[in-house]
This record gives structure tokens, sequence and C-alpha cells, in this order.
């Protein structure tokens, strides 16, 4: 029973919701917004799940001095700061997203330059991976990087400066070459996806109920 | 030499880029800007194609760290859609990605005289991404029965006959990853919605497909992507000012490419 409800389950869920996307009338439609409501509900909930997944990780590694359990207490002082600011712009606010709230104003000052700043140093470590890895070793990574040093400079507007050519092989690269291999890996993809979704809802791949 | 052009100190690199980065965004150089068909597509069917007072859907799908590619073809749309005299719904599915727009969103409709829940309205953040989008096509209120402020729906002016896409002219996703492909696969095909998409330069091409096959109207790719559309609107801003260094950047890292090759080649030979 343990196998064959959950199972059962997955088989009715999945036929009736890829039957109601293309017959989106009562009954199957109505069934199928109840189900996306409760799917929104339970997404909802999993964040809850993760918050106390964290939370507990965190208090354990603090407990057991394990290795960089000095970034665990930095972790929870930011978690818990951030709530109370949270709940307090939503009490005097009536939302922690008004623009006068802390919890905005943590958002701004705080969360939102630190994100940035990591993403920032991408600059950094991109130029210094494509010097050190685009290499013309053969004929293929010659084209790629032939192809790519085009894109680049055709994409932006020295591209023009150096050359007026530059933009329009870049745009011919981006629609035609560019554009077949991203069509062929789509393709794949979703195929792989239609096939697994497939195993799934027929019960042939059961590796998530483990 | 060859040792030095094959290993270069990755400190002088990261100097380099420090600096070829810094030092336009300091000085403002102003750069040309060639306008590609598909941002011209995407403008020309808000200024053309769309009777003044019509609905924009507008999702973040996005946060901090892609905002610098984002924001300012975030702003350079809705300065657009404002300016037409459109409403705008805004929303979306990245949770922190929302606030961050959010100022944009307040301080543009301030500055072009425009009012929540007549002119705009800001329905916040659900979780579920593909639910939401689907629930949203048969009855809007049962996934967001109130905006971010915990404001019913009901009572919203702008939103009082707005209930699925049937009322939504035009979908307009920001996008930093697959949420436009979501967009695009379960609201564009089934509800056969009209959109289009801004989005960094690394999503782009996974964009460009249904570009080339209709399926999206427009394409506003990557900073360059946003100076073009603030280039449409006679607006230069953030996207225009951005491309001296991204253009700088692209040189210098080209630059490095060939030094490291010519290290490479030398080395081989001997």
């Amino acid at each position: 029973m343990k196998r064959e409800v959950p199972l059962a389950i997955t088989f009715i869920t999945g036929v009736l919701l890829v039957v109601a996307f293309f017959v989106p009338h009562p009954p199957l439609g109505d069934l199928q917004q109840r189900f996306q409501i409760w799917y929104s509900i339970v997404a909802g909930f999993t964040f809850l799940l993760g918050l106390d997944s964290l939370v507990k990780h965190h208090l354990k590694k603090i407990q057991h001095r394990r290795s960089g359990w000095g970034f665990s207490v930095a972790l929870l002082i930011s978690f818990f700061t951030t709530l109370i600011l949270g709940f307090y712009s939503w009490f005097v606010f009536s939302s922690p997203y008004d623009l006068r709230a802390p919890f905005q104003w943590l958002y701004t000052s705080v969360i939102l330059p630190l994100q940035a700043t990591m993403f920032a140093l991408l600059a950094f470590f991109i130029a210094s991976a494509a010097y050190r890895a685009f290499r013309a070793r053969n004929l293929a990574a010659s084209l790629l990087l032939v192809s790519a040093g085009i894109v680049m400079l055709g994409r932006v507007p020295i591209g023009k400066a150096i050359w007026s050519g530059l933009p329009v092989i870049s745009d011919w690269i981006m629609n035609y070459p560019q554009m077949a291999a991203k069509r062929g890996i789509l393709m794949g993809t979703y195929l792989g996806a239609i096939a697994m979704s497939l195993r799934i809802i027929l019960g042939m791949e059961r590796t998530y109920l483990t | 030499m060859i040792e030095l052009l094959d290993k270069l100190d990755r400190r002088i690199i990261y100097l380099v880029i420090g600096i070829v980065v810094a030092y336009p965004l300091i000085v403002h150089p102003v750069m040309p800007i060639r306008v590609s068909e598909e941002v011209k597509r995407a403008y020309e069917f808000v200024e053309d194609s769309l009777p003044s007072g019509s609905v924009i859907l507008i999702s973040i799908d996005y946060d901090a760290a892609s905002e610098p590619e984002l924001t300012p073809m975030f702003r350079a749309v809705l300065t657009h859609a404002f300016r037409k005299g459109h409403k705008v719904i805004y929303m979306g599915h990245w949770a922190l990605g929302l606030p961050l727009a959010q100022k944009d969103l307040e301080e543009i409709a301030h500055r072009m005289g425009k009012t929540y829940g007549v002119d705009y309205v800001n329905l916040g953040y659900r979780p579920g991404f593909v639910t939401v989008m689907l629930a949203m096509g048969r009855e809007l209120r049962d996934i967001y029965s109130s905006d971010y402020q915990g404001i019913p729906i009901d009572s919203i002016p702008m939103m009082a006959n707005i209930h699925n896409y049937d009322q939504i002219d035009l979908i307009i996703g920001f996008e930093a990853g697959s949420t436009g492909e979501f967009w695009i696969q379960y609201v564009g095909s089934r509800f056969n919605k009209r959109m289009f998409f801004g989005t960094t330069g690394v999503v782009a091409p996974d964009l460009y497909p249904y570009y080339a096959s209709g399926q999206i109207l427009g394409l506003i790719g990557g900073l360059k992507g946003a100076a073009e559309y603030e280039t449409q609107i006679g607006h230069p801003a953030r996207g225009v000012f951005g491309m001296p260094a991204q253009s700088f950047a692209h040189l210098a890292i080209l630059i490095f490419i060939v030094i490291g090759n010519i290290g490479y080649i030398l080395r081989r030979r001997r």
C-alpha cells in the first residue's frame, strides 16, 4: 500500500492535468484550477519547511562547534534580524515592502549590494578564465573562439566603430548557427522531459518515492 | 617572453578590467547605439499597436544579481508604457526581485503623475511559477485576492474588470532565468497572449528561437538591449551610459584572449 497509493495518486493527477491542459472546460478546468491553488499553498509551506531545516542545521553546527560555525552564527543573526524587521514592518507599515519600512531599508542597503557585489566579481573571474581557457587547441575550439570574438565585439557599440560589418556578422551568427544549435538542444531537452514525465506518470520511474 | 604571454598574472587582468569598467562609468563617454530589429519590434508594438489605456502585465523575474542589466530596460519600458497612457499590472515570480524594481516603479509613477490603483497596481509575489501563471488564466483573484499591501483586489478601481488574461493586452517579462520560457509555453501558447521579454545577455540566446518563430513579439537582450530601448524612447539613461564600460570590457577580454593564444602558439612551436 505504501507504494501503490502514491503511484495511483501520481497517475490520476498526472493524467488529469495533462488532459485538462488541452480541454480546459468543466469539470476538468475547475479541477485543474483547484489543483493549482493547492499547489500554490503547498509551495508556500515548503518555505517554512526549508527555514526549519536551515535553522536546525546551523544550530547543530554551532552546538557541536563544527568547522565554520562562526558563519552559522552570522547566518542565524541575519536570519532573525530580517524576520523581526519583516514582522515589525508588517505591523507598523502594513507591508514589509512599504518603501518607508525598515525591512525595505535592510533589503536595499544590505541584501541588494551584497548580491550585486557577488555577481559583479564575476566580471574579473570571467576575464581571467577566458584568458586561461580560451585557447585555439583544435579546429572546433578555433571556430568557437573566432565566433565568440565576433559576437562579443559585434554586440557592443565599439564593434561598429572598429568595423561596420561586425554587428552584421554577429547578428548572422546569433540568428542562424546559434539558433539552430539552440533549437536542437531545446528539442532534445523537451523530448527528454516528456519521456521522463511519462515514466513518472505511468509508474515506471519510482525514485521520487524513496 | 613566451612565459609572460602564456601565464599572465591574474592580478594584472583584474586591474585592467577594473580600470576599463570604472573609467567610462566615471567619465561618461557616449557611444552611438545601433537599434536591433528585435528591440525595434518590441518598441513599435507598445508605441503603435496598443491603443492608449491598454493593460500591460509586467513580470519581474530577476533579483539583485541581474539588476544592472534588467532594471535599465524595466525603467525604459515602464516609462514608455506610462507615456502612452497604458495601465500596468506589476507582479513577479522571483521573491527577491519585486522590492528591487518596486522602487523604480514608484519613482517613475510619481514622476509621471500616475496614481496607484488607477494607472498601476502591484500584485506582489506568489510562489508556484507555472501554477500561478495557469491559474491566472482562469481567475486572477484565485491567486491574488489582494495586492502587495493586503488591499483586496476588488477594492482597486483598475482591477474591477480584470479577471484573467482576456483583459490583459500584453505581457512583458524581465528575465534572469527560465521563467520567460514558462510564460511562452504555458501562457503564450495556451491563452494566445502577445508578449515580449527583456533578458540578461546570458538568457537572450535561449529566447531567440521563440522570437524567430513569432511566439514573442520582440526581445530586449542585455544592457545593450536596454540602451537600444532607451535610444528608441529618446531617454538615454543607465543602459546608454553603461555601453562604453561594456564595450571596453569586451575589448579588454578579447585582447587578453589574443595574448593568451599568442603565448600558447609560441610555446607549442618551441
